[in-house]
């Protein structure tokens, strides 16, 4: 379970992320959508121990991450919207080396290393340095290593960009089977449909403050857009849709 | 169908952008750094300044008084000061080509900016020139800021002129234009024959290979010699010897003779012509080159060869040697060493360090510490004086090498945050796996230095002593300084040390040594003084003397890394 309470951050005069309340259950698949510079990242970066709020908490099965970090670090699972890894690893010694963090090691390790890789295609690159791998691949490889300490919770960044169409349904399965289980799962997302498919409940930020939190069903009734998808539900709530005219802008 | 027709004809800027627009982000992205207000900005403007200062007053005044002196002397005090430029000049040449080479690499073919320019409507010959401007800016303003103070003191020493001025511009534009078409078309060459990222690997190794066997031939050519004519067996010889050009076909020498003719007052134009000419000949070629190659080359750059890495027995059996360290230590030291080992970038230095130190061994062998006049008192005072000088070793491997460990874990370090791992565990693995292969080499070193010298028991304890203590604190400080200046930004891990807070790391080390080695000359006086003069010893001198030595060590380890745990745990990135 993730419970966030008047969590906020400041950087000088600029608030990034406004007091935000929010409790993602047990067993949960939570959407966590929003514009670019809304402070999706920044609450997610706080959520994985990366930054310290301004104010408030965020609790991680109940342990909160600034009091007692390394606790409630252990619960966590942390997959970042860019994969910068260390390049001069291959990947099974980076999934080692991240089992190791977690104190965990041995046979059972290496035996679900080599399952995640397989479930990702990259079995046969496993013994290759993370230098000749795409953007793709060492994406798949951050998904693999957040799933390598079987965590309580899984906090993610933009996880479908640069995956192919196979990697995306592999993790959205993954993913639904997680939730399935009792863990929990924190997405941030531009892709609307996936969101809409996937996610049990959607939280809308912007400015720093949650503007709609709910299913989809609650956030139709709340933006009243009767039977439109999300991608309508987002931009009334967000207010993008007075875009400018296409004429106008391409005339220019 | 006035839109069709728009999309048919070319847009106006598809004629290409301009040269000074190519390097215009460069020339902004410059200025907005120099403009950022950040906290400490001042200051380290001051700092880097007064040392910049402090450098160019340092060269100038040695070389003034060299040259003045060289002036004193009728007929050959020229030649010498001719001589003496040449192999300056002959050393900023080898230093231009190989930087030029290796900064070549990134700026045409390895840059981010380069898909964005390669893909636009870019004239080739216009991207060609701004990218060889930007390899030579790159490349050659270390040298032109060590030059300054060198062309100030010749130009003063021998009068000559505001004139020498626009003589040095005419002479040192084509010298630093040369290195960087040539270095530029023979990397063109081997991208053309090697993945980039692998050429990378290659050109390291070669210029540090380059850079070991200059430094040797250097040293094996004895130039001190030049310094004592009476070595030769006549005058005629030495003036003979002068006389001849060191490498008449370098731009090195044209320079040289460009230079000490109009200080001579015998003006003499053709090292200009040949000057000028050959960088234009050489421009039109390297353009030529780059037309015809840059294509080939940078989709070959595009490719990053396979790297295939199992663990063999000798990995296998140091992560079962580092078992007991726990879990996390030993997967931490086994990521340490691989990154370490895999990097040609970082492992192929250690043979230029093993080329410095056959050379300073070398030194050592040669010094006359044994014979007539030579008391048992100069004869352990100098290998006393010998721990300065592995101190300063010692602080520039640990700048290399320890200093940027902690900035080199930028890009990675939203893993070690989000995960449960105590950051006095991390720098608990930066601290030993540089402090031990430090140690070793500096004991080994300390050792050798003494056996070769012929020290006492007593100079080899105190040597080893200090020498261990130091280590630690060096080690201590640089990871300490890298933590609270770290460079996350960075991805080459050369470049870390040269940054302001490793400036502030070579300070601190120089005043460390120097406070150490001041407690510990006290107590050594005594006891060579008590050893040659039968003077009493007093007990607690040495007490205080080492005592206080190893308590300046012991702090100088471990403040540095607490204030380097309580910055990590508060980092934001």
């Amino acid at each position: 379970m993730i419970e966030l309470n008047a969590l906020t951050k400041r950087y000088g005069t600029f608030t990034a992320v406004n007091a935000i309340d929010l409790i993602v259950p047990k067993g949960e698949l939570f959407g966590f959508l929003g514009p670019n510079g809304a402070g999706k990242t920044t609450t997610l970066r706080m959520i994985a121990g990366i930054l310290r709020p301004t104010s408030g908490t965020a609790r991680i099965s109940g342990i909160d991450v600034a009091t007692d970090p390394m606790a409630a670090k252990a619960m966590l699972g942390y997959i970042p919207d860019r994969p910068f890894i260390y390049e001069k690893l291959t990947g099974a010694e980076f999934l080692r080396f991240v089992a190791g963090l977690y104190g965990q090691n041995g046979k059972a390790i290496e035996h679900r290393g080599r399952e995640l890789l397989a479930l990702f295609d990259l079995d046969e690159w496993r013994d290759e340095l993370v230098e000749s791998y795409s953007h793709g691949m060492r994406q798949k490889l951050i998904i693999s290593s957040a799933f390598i300490h079987k965590p309580a919770v899984i906090v993610v960044d933009e996880p479908m960009v640069g995956l192919d169409p196979k990697a995306t349904r592999i993790l959205k399965d993954l993913f639904a089977e997680y939730t399935r289980r009792g863990h929990t799962v924190m997405m941030s997302t531009h892709t609307l449909e996936v969101a809409e498919t996937m996610c049990d409940r959607i939280g809308i930020i912007q400015g720093g403050t949650i503007k709609a939190l709910g299913t989809m069903d609650e956030l139709r009734a709340a933006s009243a857009t009767g039977n439109d998808g999300l991608e309508e539900i987002f931009l009334k709530l967000t207010g993008e849709n007075a875009a400018r005219e296409f004429v106008d802008v391409l005339d220019a | 169908m006035p839109d069709a027709e728009a999309a048919a004809a070319p847009p106006p800027q598809a004629r290409g952008a301009t040269f000074l627009h190519l390097l215009s982000p460069k020339w902004h992205s410059m200025r907005a750094r120099s403009t950022q207000k950040e906290a400490g900005t001042a200051g380290r403007a001051f700092v880097l300044g007064g040392v910049g200062l402090l450098f160019w007053g340092f060269v100038f005044v040695v070389l003034y008084r060299l040259l003045s002196y060289f002036k004193g002397i009728p007929e050959i005090g020229p030649l010498l000061a001719g001589k003496l430029l040449g192999l300056i000049l002959v050393s900023f040449f080898g230093m231009l080509l190989l930087s030029n080479v290796i900064s070549s690499l990134s700026t045409f073919f390895l840059a981010k900016d380069l898909d964005m320019i390669v893909a636009g409507p870019v004239d080739w010959l216009r991207f060609y020139f701004a990218k060889l401007a930007e390899t030579c800016l790159h490349s050659s303003w270390m040298v032109v800021l060590m030059a300054i103070p060198m062309f100030v003191a010749y130009g003063i020493a021998f009068d000559g002129g505001p004139m020498f001025l626009l003589i040095v511009l005419g002479t040192f534009i084509p010298f630093l234009l040369l290195p960087a078409v040539v270095g530029t078309a023979l990397t063109m060459v081997l991208v053309n024959v090697f993945p980039a990222r692998r050429t990378k690997d290659i050109l390291s190794v070669i210029a540090v290979l380059a850079a070991g066997g200059v430094v040797l031939l250097f040293r094996l050519m004895r130039p001190e010699q030049l310094a004592r004519p009476e070595g030769f067996t006549s005058l005629i010889e030495f003036v003979s010897v002068l006389k001849t050009p060191t490498s008449p076909w370098l731009p090195s020498e044209w320079v040289q003779t460009g230079l000490m003719s109009w200080l001579r007052e015998e003006p003499d134009a053709l090292p200009f012509y040949l000057l000028w000419s050959t960088a234009g000949a050489f421009l039109v070629i390297g353009a030529a080159l780059h037309g015809s190659l840059f294509t080939k080359g940078f989709t070959k750059a595009q490719e990053s060869g396979e790297r295939y890495v199992k663990a063999g027995l000798l990995a296998r059996g140091f992560a079962k040697m580092l078992t007991p360290l726990g879990l996390v230590r030993r997967e931490l030291i086994m990521k340490e060493v691989r990154l370490f080992f895999r990097d040609t970038t970082q492992w192929s230095q250690l043979i230029l360090l093993a080329v410095l130190v056959v050379v300073y061994i070398f030194n050592i062998k040669f010094l006359p510490l044994r014979g007539e006049g030579v008391t048992f008192f100069v004869s352990n005072l100098i290998p006393f004086l010998n721990l300065v000088l592995s101190g300063f070793v010692l602080a520039s491997i640990a700048a290399r090498f320890i200093f940027p460990g902690v900035s080199l874990e930028g890009r990675t370090m939203w893993l070690l945050r989000s995960s449960p791992l105590e950051m006095r565990e991390l720098l608990w693995s930066k601290f030993w796996v540089g402090t031990l292969p430090l140690l070793v080499f500096a004991v080994g070193l300390v050792l050798i230095t003494g056996i070769l010298m012929q020290v006492t028991e007593f100079i080899m304890a105190v040597s080893v002593f200090t020498i261990t203590m130091m280590t630690f604190a060096i080690a201590g400080l640089a990871v300490g300084f890298g933590t609270l200046f770290p460079r996350f930004d960075s991805e080459n891990a050369a470049q870390i040390p040269t940054s302001f807070g490793g400036l502030l790391f070579m300070m601190a080390a120089i005043v460390l040594i120097g406070l150490v080695i001041t407690l510990e000359a006290r107590p050594v006086f005594s006891y060579l003084a008590s050893r040659t003069f039968g003077t009493p010893m007093d007990a607690s001198e040495m007490w205080v003397g080492f005592g206080s030595s190893a308590v300046i060590c012991i702090v100088a380890t471990v403040m540095p890394l607490r204030m380097a745990r309580r910055r990590l745990e508060g980092l934001e990135l």
